[in-house]
């Protein structure tokens, strides 16, 4: 075990927590439920919440970077609604994808000038853009528009053939080079670098000349193109649009990625992570369905417990670190 | 602090004006077997849960924190009251629930505190973790069922008149005693010094963590309040819609009202106005006969258009091309 923790930073530690937890909830699955240790379970966690997974890695960026973003939930619904009612005005599905990319982009857009330009708190602004994107959802139809679009209802049930019998969606590919995207970018960019660094500490990166300013306003884009993109998967998934879907998504994406060991207070955190954290949700969830009769609301009491260890075991790190560097010093 | 509230005063009388304009009949008042009614008082009534939750939220907002739990809150206090009550009507039962709710919410409180001030954790995320679970937990209570009751007493709280609804009496009179007791006692300025800098509070013998402690404890009393009387208008507790996105609205009338969430400054007198915007602004959308959820749009207008006016650096640019123009 020594050599374990000496070999590896303890940065990584939060990470591989989140791992051990989603392997611990996943095997006491597996051992209590037959049939639930199936490939096809673990592609089902991976289909269910595709789209989860793509706002989670959005959302890591902003949060690494210190800011928040409580506008993706109603952005997937405006996204949908798009969707459907683009689809059902007889536009061509590309012009559908690029009108809800570019829609979603530019609200994430205005929400990091406004952030950035006037010095208000991330909290209120994309709260107001919460209320703006689910507001415009109702300002298209009140009530939920059905998507008949043929093309798109292909894509929607298509499945990809794995070896072993299990099949994924189309949603799953797109989620997965979502992650991998956010990988790269974080790790091999300079717009990453300047991402950890302005959530580490602001003003020092200001000082080393790095562009803050592109870099507070690039992760709200960043988020806004990634809630755009979770709403066509959601889209998909539910083939309709509707202002009332994804209620308190945001919540669960922000939970994600804090079970995932990104620190809120930023600078610190990965991508694989908030991956880790959505499938750890995801099994709580499956769990609770094959254990059947544990109500729905068992999830958001569990979740609610997993946000407060992981929270607690973070801020134990914080102290532990500062009691070491006061040591050194 | 006049100039600062000339703003939400300013936004209040136009929403005013403007229900004036599509329904002249807005100002009329009545009286009718003794209660007073009129659109303005439709306001009032329906506008004090959020009111009483935005006062709470102003004393956590000037020590620096936030309360994301109280819209949680609010749905405990209604199951739980709700569920004592059950079928009985006596008003005794009425009371006793309510008391535990209340109490419950109390504790509530002090979990979120303990965290803060305790544990030291950013309060959006500590208060995030009981707004996740608490509505699992007031699922838990009611089992998932509607729960209606039938109880003359427990209706009094919010749907229940003494000249003016009960529910905006209860509310001024906590707006009232919050007033008194902060402003005409150190304890205003204690909870705007730690706000400011809890660290250098504490060090000037200031007691920071019990302040802190107190105004989440403080703030969960008044959700569950509010709770109590959002389901007592419907003599029903709902788990999943009670008090559902109070907590933004509440956040955002404290906002409106010129309190900075960076902490340090406070104004109830501002929350009071801030709250009354939101309410006139919702009932206008009905009146003016927009789809209800519309409201949503003219929200984000006025949430961005006052905090740009609060903004220094807008202002700044603001008045740097005055000063270029002329």
């Amino acid at each position: 075990m020594t050599a374990l923790t000496t070999r590896l930073p303890a940065r990584f530690l939060p990470v591989l927590a989140t791992v051990v937890l989603f392997v611990i909830t996943f095997g006491a699955g597996s051992l209590r439920y037959d049939g639930f240790a199936s490939g096809q379970v673990i592609a089902n966690l991976f289909i269910d919440n595709a789209f989860l997974i793509v706002l989670a890695a959005g959302m890591t960026f902003v949060i690494l970077s210190g800011g928040i973003d409580l506008s993706v939930g109603s952005v997937v619904a405006l996204s949908t609604m798009v969707t459907a009612a683009g689809l059902r005005a007889g536009w061509p599905v590309p012009l559908v994808i690029i009108a809800v990319l570019l829609i979603g982009s530019t609200l994430g857009l205005l929400m990091g000038v406004v952030i950035h330009k006037f010095d208000i708190q991330p909290f209120i602004v994309t709260l107001a853009g919460m209320f703006l994107a689910r507001g415009l959802c109702f300002l298209i139809s009140v009530e939920s528009v059905s998507i008949k679009d043929a093309t798109f209802r292909e894509v929607a049930t298509a499945v990809i053939e794995l070896p072993g019998g299990v099949t994924i969606t189309y949603n799953v590919v797109i989620a997965l080079l979502v992650v991998l995207a956010a990988l790269y970018v974080l790790h091999r960019t300079r717009f990453g670098r300047t991402v950890y660094a302005v959530g580490g500490n602001e003003q020092s990166a200001l000082l080393m000349g790095l562009p803050t300013a592109r870099t507070k306003v690039g992760v709200y884009v960043i988020s806004g193109f990634c809630s755009a993109l979770a709403g066509l998967l959601f889209s998909l998934y539910m083939l309709s649009g509707y202002g009332l879907h994804a209620v308190g998504m945001e919540l669960d994406a922000i939970a994600a990625v804090v079970i995932g060991g990104t620190l809120l207070a930023g600078g610190l955190g990965y991508v694989l992570g908030s991956l880790a954290g959505v499938l750890v949700l995801g099994t709580i969830q499956t769990l609770i369905s094959f254990q059947g009769t544990l109500s729905s609301w068992w999830t958001k009491i569990v979740i609610g417990a997993l946000l407060l260890v992981f929270i607690a075991v973070q801020r134990g790190m914080i102290r532990g670190r500062r009691r070491q560097a006061a040591v050194a010093s | 602090m006049k100039n600062r509230l000339l703003w939400p005063i300013l936004a209040l009388v136009a929403l005013l004006l403007l229900n004036l304009v599509v329904t002249p009949s807005f100002f009329a008042l009545r009286i009718q077997d003794g209660h007073l009614y009129g659109g303005l008082v439709d306001v009032l009534k329906n506008g004090a849960p959020t009111l009483l939750i935005a006062i709470g939220m102003t004393l956590v907002i000037a020590t620096r924190g936030i309360d994301l739990s109280v819209g949680a809150v609010a749905a405990i206090a209604a199951a739980v009251t709700c569920v004592h009550i059950g079928t009985s009507p006596d008003a005794g039962t009425a009371l006793a629930g309510m008391a535990i709710a209340l109490v419950l919410c109390a504790a509530l409180g002090l979990w979120n505190g303990f965290l803060v001030a305790g544990l030291g954790i950013q309060p959006i995320i500590a208060t995030l973790v009981l707004m996740t679970a608490g509505r699992g937990i007031a699922m838990l209570v009611t089992e998932g069922q509607i729960i209606t009751v039938n109880n003359d007493a427990y209706r009094q709280v919010g749907a229940g008149f003494v000249v003016l609804p009960v529910s905006i009496l209860i509310s001024l009179a906590v707006l009232g005693l919050v007033a008194l007791t902060t402003r005409k006692t150190a304890l205003g300025m204690l909870i705007e010094a730690v706000g400011v800098n809890p660290e250098a509070s504490r060090l000037a013998g200031v007691r920071s963590r019990t302040i802190i402690w107190t105004v989440y404890v403080f703030a969960a009393v008044c959700a569950g309040i509010a709770g109590l009387m959002i389901s007592s208008n419907v003599s029903a507790a709902d788990a999943n819609s009670n008090g559902l996105w109070i907590e933004m609205d509440a956040i955002l009338a404290v906002v409106i009202g010129g309190t900075s969430l960076a902490g340090g400054r406070y104004s109830l007198t501002g929350t009071l106005l801030g709250s009354l915007i939101i309410q006139t602004l919702t009932t206008t959308v009905y009146t003016i006969g927009v789809a209800a959820e519309v409201t949503l749009v003219f929200k984000a207008v006025v949430v961005i258009t006052v905090c740009l006016i609060q903004s220094p650096k807008a202002r700044a640019a603001l008045s740097f091309r005055k000063v270029a123009v002329s």
